[in-house]
């Protein structure tokens, strides 16, 4: 099992957000988590990253209990994500938002001296390439579309050359067109490179077309887990989630 | 403009300062040593500031500690003067590791906060310690080095100092660590993730600050003659926060540049008016107003060409 979750909770001031969570994906594995807004998917990203600590439960990754580490340990170990608001380095050009990712990728950051322009730049180049934004590598972060500047979050993830990748609704914000043009990028690169992927999503036609397992939660607990047509079938989803969705 | 952009702005700034002692009187011998100090002093808060995105509103507690160390060391233990400016600048770094190490568990405004208090702390204790630091009367009298007698001899002494410095600050912010520095300042929260241990990198960045400005503070010390507590009261903190934010916290050189303009215009203002506050106020108020980014900054984008700096010549 290349992430093992056990049982994990969160309590927000006496709000369960996460309540007694399991889940466990293989390596190569694309899965899903999916269910209604509140239902503590970001809350479950943001434990497994080391962004907040769990208040009970245990994390492992890659047979490493890493609970409670904090978040830049979790990354050196193999974890990347993406977030679900815009999360960049706007004001660095979008070759050295992805840079910055390989310098620290590399263990290069505490070099003060050599000239950083020269360092790395092929491949961060090849990285800007496979996300599709190689033309771009000049253009200041902030200053992209909003496209863009989920690709460029993708290639600073990727900079970390990960083997588990979180994205935490890749697609949000997106048109029908991009969001079909971004998952089929997703969908290329996670093959090419074996990536392990967990991802939250709300448009359930990408959920459906992309994820092999897909697990259901609501009001922090998991409801429903199984392959895309076990879930489908499944009438407390289909009560909770998708009923009303559809 | 490519080549307004190559131009090796540091060196030639050095130089013409160079000339100073052949083209100016004592007085602007006087300026130009008392800006080549602060210019030290706001780069290396501009380390924090306009590079990691830390407002330090307490940074001339190491500017004081550098000033205190370097001179008594030499007036009571009869250091060299080389040595005892280094030693102020370790002494500044080691203060620093240690108010630092507290200071970057808050954020923000709470940080800037506590940087103040630090800073006020140091002040207390240069005031009220009177067997040591002279308290309210400071340390008067500090000798000045045999070999820097002469107001040029020390204007040199002092380029030198500060050339060196802001050399080897300049290779910091253009380095690995410098662009660790730059993903803080932009977005903690995602250089977290990209792998960066963000407290280690904003503590060697308070440290490395510390040390600068304590060196500054050294130099000052005998420049001035004296070492008063004022050297590290808040409003010596507030001042470098001025010419950082005058010339370009966006920018290399541009706290060196607002050292120029604040200490060339409260020269020119003061000679003129005893109103001069009113009048420097009015002066920067419209400076700031017109120069958004700082005068470095405003030059910067709309004579040579900004955003792209990245690599040349590929």
């Amino acid at each position: 099992m290349v992430l093992e979750v056990r049982e994990v909770r969160k309590v927000f001031d006496g709000f369960l957000a996460v309540d007694g969570v399991n889940v466990t994906v293989a390596g190569g594995d694309i899965c899903a988590i999916i269910g209604p807004n509140g239902a503590g998917k970001t809350t479950l990203f943001n434990c497994i990253t080391g962004h907040l600590v769990p208040d009970g439960g245990v994390i492992r990754f890659k047979g490493h209990d890493i609970t409670g580490w904090p978040a830049h340990e979790i990354c050196r170990q193999g974890v990347a994500r993406s977030f679900q608001r815009i999360n960049i380095f706007p004001r660095l050009t979008v070759f050295e938002n992805v840079q910055a990712a390989v310098l620290s990728h590399r263990r290069r950051g505490r070099d003060l001296f050599t000239p950083v322009e020269r360092l790395y730049r092929e491949e961060t180049l090849a990285l800007l390439e496979q996300v599709g934004l190689a033309g771009e590598a000049e253009a200041v972060g902030g200053t992209l579309s909003y496209g863009y500047q989920k690709q460029l979050e993708l290639g600073i993830a990727l900079a970390s050359r990960p083997d588990l990748l979180l994205l935490d609704e890749p697609t949000a914000g997106m048109s029908g067109q991009e969001t079909r043009m971004t998952i089929a990028l997703i969908e290329r690169i996670a093959r090419e490179r074996r990536l392990t992927l967990l991802f939250t999503e709300h448009d359930m036609d990408v959920v459906f077309s992309i994820a092999q397992r897909i697990t259901v939660m609501h009001q922090g607990r998991i409801i429903a887990e199984g392959s895309p047509d076990e879930v489908r079938i499944d009438s407390e989803v289909r009560r909770v989630y998708l009923g009303k969705a559809k | 403009m490519a080549v307004m952009q190559r131009l090796p702005w540091g060196l030639l700034a050095l130089a013409a300062a160079g000339l100073l002692p052949f083209v100016g009187s004592r007085f602007y011998l006087y300026l130009g040593t008392d800006i080549a100090i602060m210019a030290l002093f706001a780069v290396s808060l501009n380390l924090l500031l306009g590079y990691t995105g830390l407002v330090s509103f307490g940074q001339a507690a190491y500017f004081g500690i550098g000033a205190y160390a370097c001179a008594l060391l030499m007036m009571q233990a009869s250091v060299p003067f080389i040595l005892s400016l280094l030693a102020g600048g370790l002494l500044a770094g080691a203060a620093a590791l240690l108010f630092g190490y507290f200071c970057i568990r808050l954020t923000q405004i709470y940080f800037a906060m506590l940087t103040l208090a630090f800073a006020q702390i140091v002040w207390a204790a240069a005031f009220k310690w009177n067997s040591l630091t002279g308290g309210d009367t400071g340390l008067t009298g500090v000798p000045f080095p045999a070999f820097l007698d002469s107001p040029a001899r020390f204007y040199y002494f002092t380029l030198g100092v500060v050339g060196i410095s802001l050399a080897f600050l300049r290779r910091v912010v253009g380095s690995p660590f410098g662009r660790m520095l730059m993903t803080i300042r932009e977005n903690p929260e995602r250089a977290e993730f990209i792998g960066v241990h963000v407290r280690w990198y904003e503590l060697a960045a308070f440290v490395l600050a510390g040390f600068f400005s304590g060196v500054a503070g050294g130099l000052f010390g005998i420049f001035n003659h004296s070492v008063f507590p004022d050297f590290s009261y808040w409003t010596k903190s507030a001042e470098v926060l001025i010419m950082t934010i005058l010339g370009g916290m966006y920018t290399f050189f541009g706290p060196a540049v607002g050292a120029g303009i604040l200490l060339f215009l409260n020269m020119l203002v003061t000679s003129y008016t005893e109103y001069w506050p009113l009048v420097l106020g009015v002066i920067l108020a419209a400076l700031l107003f017109l120069f958004p980014g700082g005068v470095l900054g405003f030059l910067e984008a709309h004579l040579l060409r900004r955003g792209h700096r990245e690599p040349r010549g590929t």
